[in-house]
């Protein structure tokens, strides 16, 4: 032991009794549980040549996985033990930028409204960009809607994409089917979702919260199969084409107007540019977004948002305090499937085209993600989770790795942050306003 | 007639597979009642091994198909429980003082992670196995033979003995006193000199151990598996642990056999699209009607 | 001596083979203290829940007077007591709502009538000025707690940074909040220093001084049980033993009994072996 503390003498930040022989022991466990991780599953791969199953190996990436478990695992170790024990678990990266959005909130958000309000006038906008923004808009606005039920009311909906589907479905049926334009098909879509959250949470709302987990991924499953199936209804696995695109007032978006009807640029004497629709898209989603977000921070501050948080800390008390938990619960599930209607119905719009594919479990792992990673509860940690999932998979060489990023990412998440970057709570309500004691 | 026997000679084959992954969802649950969501991510992986195992021993030359049979199951065991572990110690011990969400949102991300983890070591191509265990026994004959399966009777007797052996560890062994006292009092089992960690991470290896071999004897069944398998297994096999009577290992076994017979039985006789769809119908009704499942003890909320 | 305000009888609890409360009755009286003691295991916290809903009884009533109407609770559901016959609670080990401020939780406590003020939400949304006049109400009502509890400082900061003491003092507040006719406290003095206990005291003389409710208290310290209430019930393995004014229960053989096993009680301190791991 004493050689080892000469050796750890030099590093001032260590303390003189720092156990070396452990750090390492500690190490080489780790890589040796590495190795045995890595051997059958990285090692060998699985090919198959004319027809043939055999395995290829692939040993380097074992020797250059272990070695790095076993730098890691002695870095990890040394910086733990340079700490002084009480700062060890404050996320020292995400603290001050958690701060600053904490301290800057009213201004930051303002500040990124207004930045969204006038993307489309930037000079290095390209309609790549605007494409781009609509989509983290669209999953900014499922992230508010499972908000309101995993971060709020605190139930686990592992299947979210289902009300997402409903929605969109619901659009695109009637939309096609009665001829509704987007703005008449919206609020069915929404009451819809609302509807089918009832109709889910009402049996299954008494369960204790790992039972909904897992009730919710079935149902989410359900749908699915649903989708794929009922073919007179949903197309099947073909889907449903030619949904109507939203209108301004009545103006449409197209080179030329169907008989009756006005064209966005004859209205405002423009030349057509398909761009015109994709802009006005933009501008829908972020008004929905917009909308979403107001109602969902406002009914964080109605009697029915407190019992959601309530509900969340403590169960048992909310009855003893006369507070009807199923009642409360359905309200935060009604609500949050009726906000995946909606945007559901926009991705409906948007796209023109819908079919089960674009509602599978890692959808609804993804809006679970965006809402784990912003910090439960927080709006703002919504969009910027919501833009650094989107945005990474842009990334080309990272694109393949998305899903494997967001998994590892829900984990260290809980271990070292489970508030998510962004984990500030504001109070509802103030009894001395601003002013702090 | 003989085609109901047909189903139900396939539906009990299935449900022994459910039955053995069910039994790791029982067991965690039991001991620190959380619900291992990556549970069936590990059964896959014990699928994969397994894959991997038989094509590595047929390179070596290994032909005789009892030994490569037995070789195989226990490289698929020694390999996945390693997994098994892993999940543990990186994933839910950590996270055993935290809120009541975090375990259960850890285990998904670890359970989204591991997909894609052999999704991408292993390519997303669903992989074919070369029949290893041939023939069978014909039982019926006529229009509509029923058959038995070598492999069925293989897969049976397997579960029979890790049926046995593992009731056996948890009645009278110390490992199963200690699991039970975790199970009642984690604090204070911890007390009584019961080591908590380690009851824990046997616990989560035992299961791993057991989702190998239903791993290996999927990949026999169907011959082909995809990286993909585990979600629905898992599904299915929560399931039959919840319909058993969480917490339950006879009930895990019976709701396994339940399950593999709703399925098979449904398939037969009604539309194989909606077979997954019932599975899920016949949870939610369970929990709702009979949340302590067939075997259960109901629980005394305590306040 | 005051109406009755509750009326327990023959209330029996039983848990598979094991007989937790035995065919019980006893009464509760509006501005009155009633205290149920008893050994540990002897069943007070199973009446507890039976009384406020988290329980179903074997057998036996209870009935609650309200405002000349009688509920029998044996029939509500947990939340119904509560909200509809008055019965507020708190809990052994304390349930406050950690996470949020300590106005908050005086708010949530409130649910009902905000709930219904602000029209399940949809007047609410738009900020109509009833729904505005309510919620300004129910601050009040707030501070006016938090204003007794000397707290009102804190008002705005989360409740799981309390000490011990305002955390029991705060869960009662809370349970007062919902307007109740019955205040039940499972063992409010359980873990408070000399000093937060006589507060307590205070604020318990106070609430049955002051409000026209009943308060029923399960209690081991004999200070505080012998000190403040008005009304003893005595419990041993789910049995009424004793049922009197604290002098009387004080010199009761059965009473010296059960709690000593011989003859000489003293009940000037907390009965010698009671770990605070309660009945259920």
């Amino acid at each position: 032991m004493t050689a080892e503390a000469g050796v750890a003498a030099p590093h001032r930040a260590l303390p003189k009794s720092f156990a070396w022989g452990a750090l390492v022991k500690d190490a080489a466990i780790g890589a040796a549980v590495a190795l045995v991780l890595a051997v059958p599953l990285v090692g060998f791969r699985v090919v198959e040549i004319n027809g043939d199953v055999t395995l290829t190996t692939r040993f380097t990436w074992v020797g250059i996985g272990v070695v790095s478990v076993f730098v890691g695992r002695l870095a990890l170790g040394l910086w733990r033990g340079s700490r002084p024990a009480e700062r060890k678990r404050s996320g020292a990266l995400v603290a001050p930028l958690s701060r600053f959005g904490r301290r800057h909130a009213t201004g930051v958000a303002w500040a990124g409204i207004g930045f969204a309000a006038i993307l489309q006038f930037l000079p290095f906008t390209t309609r790549g960009t605007v494409d781009l923004a609509t989509e983290i808009l669209t999953y900014v606005m499922l992230g508010w809607g499972l908000n309101v039920v995993v971060g709020l009311a605190g139930l686990l909906d592992l299947g979210y994409v289902a009300f997402y589907a409903v929605g969109a479905y619901s659009f695109a049926i009637t939309a096609t089917t009665f001829g509704l334009s987007f703005w008449e098909a919206l609020p069915i879509a929404g009451l819809l979702s609302a509807l089918a959250g009832i109709l889910l949470g009402f049996p299954v709302l008494r369960l204790r919260g790992d039972y909904l987990a897992i009730v919710t991924l079935g149902f989410g499953e359900i749908i699915h199969i649903l989708l794929q199936n009922w073919t007179s209804l949903t197309g099947g696995p073909n889907g449903i084409g030619n949904i109507p695109r939203p209108g301004l007032f009545g103006l449409v978006f197209a080179a030329s107007a169907p008989p009756g009807e006005t064209t966005f640029h004859q209205f405002f004497g423009l030349d057509f540019s398909p761009s015109q629709r994709i802009d006005f898209l933009y501008y829908v989603v972020l008004a929905l977004a917009l909308i979403v977000n107001l109602f969902t921070l406002r009914l964080r501050r109605l009697p029915i948002g407190r019992a959601w948080e309530a509900l969340r800390e403590d169960e048992i008390a909310c009855r003893a305090l006369g507070i009807n938990p199923t009642n409360v619960k359905l309200s935060a599930f009604a609500i949050g499937a009726m906000l995946g209607g909606f945007a559901g119905a926009f991705f409906a719009t948007r796209q023109g085209f819908i079919s089960p594919e674009s509602f599978t479990f890692v959808e609804s792992a993804t809006i679970l993600a965006i809402v784990v990673l912003g910090g439960m509860g927080s709006q703002m940690g919504v969009v910027l989770a919501a833009m650094v999932l989107v945005l990474l998979p842009e990334l080309r060489f990272l694109a393949e790795y998305r899903m494997l990023i967001f998994g590892a990412a829900m984990v260290l998440i809980m271990i070292w942050r489970p508030g998510g970057l962004l984990s500030h709570r504001a109070p509802t309500i103030l009894l001395h306003g601003a002013r702090r004691p | 007639m003989n085609y109901l026997l047909q189903q139900l000679v396939n539906g009990v084959s299935l449900g022994a597979i459910y039955g053995l992954i069910a039994i790791g969802y029982t067991m965690v649950y039991g001991i620190i009642g959380m619900i291992n969501f990556a549970h069936g991510e590990i059964y896959m992986i014990g699928a994969f091994v397994s894959l991997i195992a038989f094509l590595a021993l047929g390179v070596a030359g290994v032909t005789y198909v009892p030994l490569a049979l037995l070789l195989v199951l226990v490289i698929a065991m020694i390999f996945t429980a390693v997994y098994g572990w892993a999940v543990e110690r990186i994933a839910y011990r950590p996270l055993r003082s935290s809120f009541r969400l975090a375990p259960l949102i850890s285990a998904i991300g670890m359970s989204i992670f591991l997909q894609n983890y052999v999704q991408l070591l292993q390519g997303a191509r669903v992989k074919a196995l070369q029949p290893v265990v041939e023939g069978g026994i014909t039982l019926a004959t006529g229009d509509f033979p029923v058959r038995v399966s070598f492999l069925q009777i293989f897969i049976l007797a397997i579960t029979f003995v890790l049926m046995a052996g593992f009731s056996y560890v948890i009645a009278a062994t110390p490992l199963g006193r200690a699991q039970r006292a975790v199970e009642q009092d984690a604090t204070m089992a911890a007390l009584l000199g019961v080591d908590v960690d380690r009851t824990i991470s046997l616990t989560f290896v035992i299961g791993a151990v057991l989702a190998a071999v239903a791993g290996m004897m999927v990949l026999l069944y169907y011959g082909v598996i995809d990286f993909y398998i585990g979600f629905e297994a898992g599904i299915k096999a929560f399931t039959a642990a919840v319909l058993g009577g969480i917490g339950s290992l006879a009930g895990a076994m019976l709701g396994g056999l339940l399950i593999g017979l709703i399925e098979a039985l449904w398939s037969g006789y009604a539309s194989v699209e909606y077979k997954d769809v019932m599975v899920f119908v016949v949870l939610i009704l369970v929990l709702i009607f009979r949340p302590s499942g067939l075997f259960g003890r109901p629980e005394v909320e305590k306040v | 001596m005051s109406t009755p305000l509750l009326e327990v009888q023959h209330l029996t609890m039983r848990f598979g083979g094991l007989t937790a409360v035995d065919d019980l009755s006893f009464t509760a009286r509006e501005r009155e203290i009633t205290a149920l003691i008893g050994p540990n295991g002897a069943g007070k916290t199973t009446v507890f829940n039976c009384l406020t809903g988290f329980y179903r009884p074997s057998a036996g009533t209870m009935i609650l007077h309200r405002g000349g109407r009688k509920y029998q609770l044996e029939r509500m559901e947990g939340h119904r007591v509560a909200r509809i016959a008055g019965v507020a609670r708190t809990f052994q080990n304390i349930r406050l709502f950690v996470g949020m401020t300590l106005l908050e939780n005086l708010i949530v406590a409130q649910h009902d009538e905000l709930m219904r003020a602000s029209m399940f939400s949809v007047a609410g949304l738009f900020g109509f000025s009833p729904y505005r006049r309510a919620e300004k109400a129910a601050v009040q009502k707030a501070r006016y707690w938090l204003d007794r509890l000397e707290l009102t400082a804190s008002a705005d900061l989360p409740a799981g940074g309390l000490s011990y003491g305002d955390r029991r003092r705060l869960e009662i507040a809370r349970a007062m909040c919902t307007g109740p006719t019955l205040l039940c406290l499972d063992e409010p003095a359980a873990g408070l220093n000399p000093r937060e206990s006589d507060r307590l005291n205070e604020l318990l003389l106070s609430i049955r001084d002051q409000h026209r409710i009943g308060l029923l208290l399960i209690e081991h310290d004999m200070k505080v049980v012998m000190g403040i209430s008005d009304h003893v019930v005595v419990l041993d393995y789910g049995k009424k033993i004793a049922d009197g004014k604290p002098v009387e229960i004080q010199h009761d053989p059965a009473v010296i009994r059960a709690y000593l096993g011989e003859p000489e009680p003293s009940f000037e301190t907390e009965p010698s072996a009671s770990p605070r791991d309660e009945d259920r």
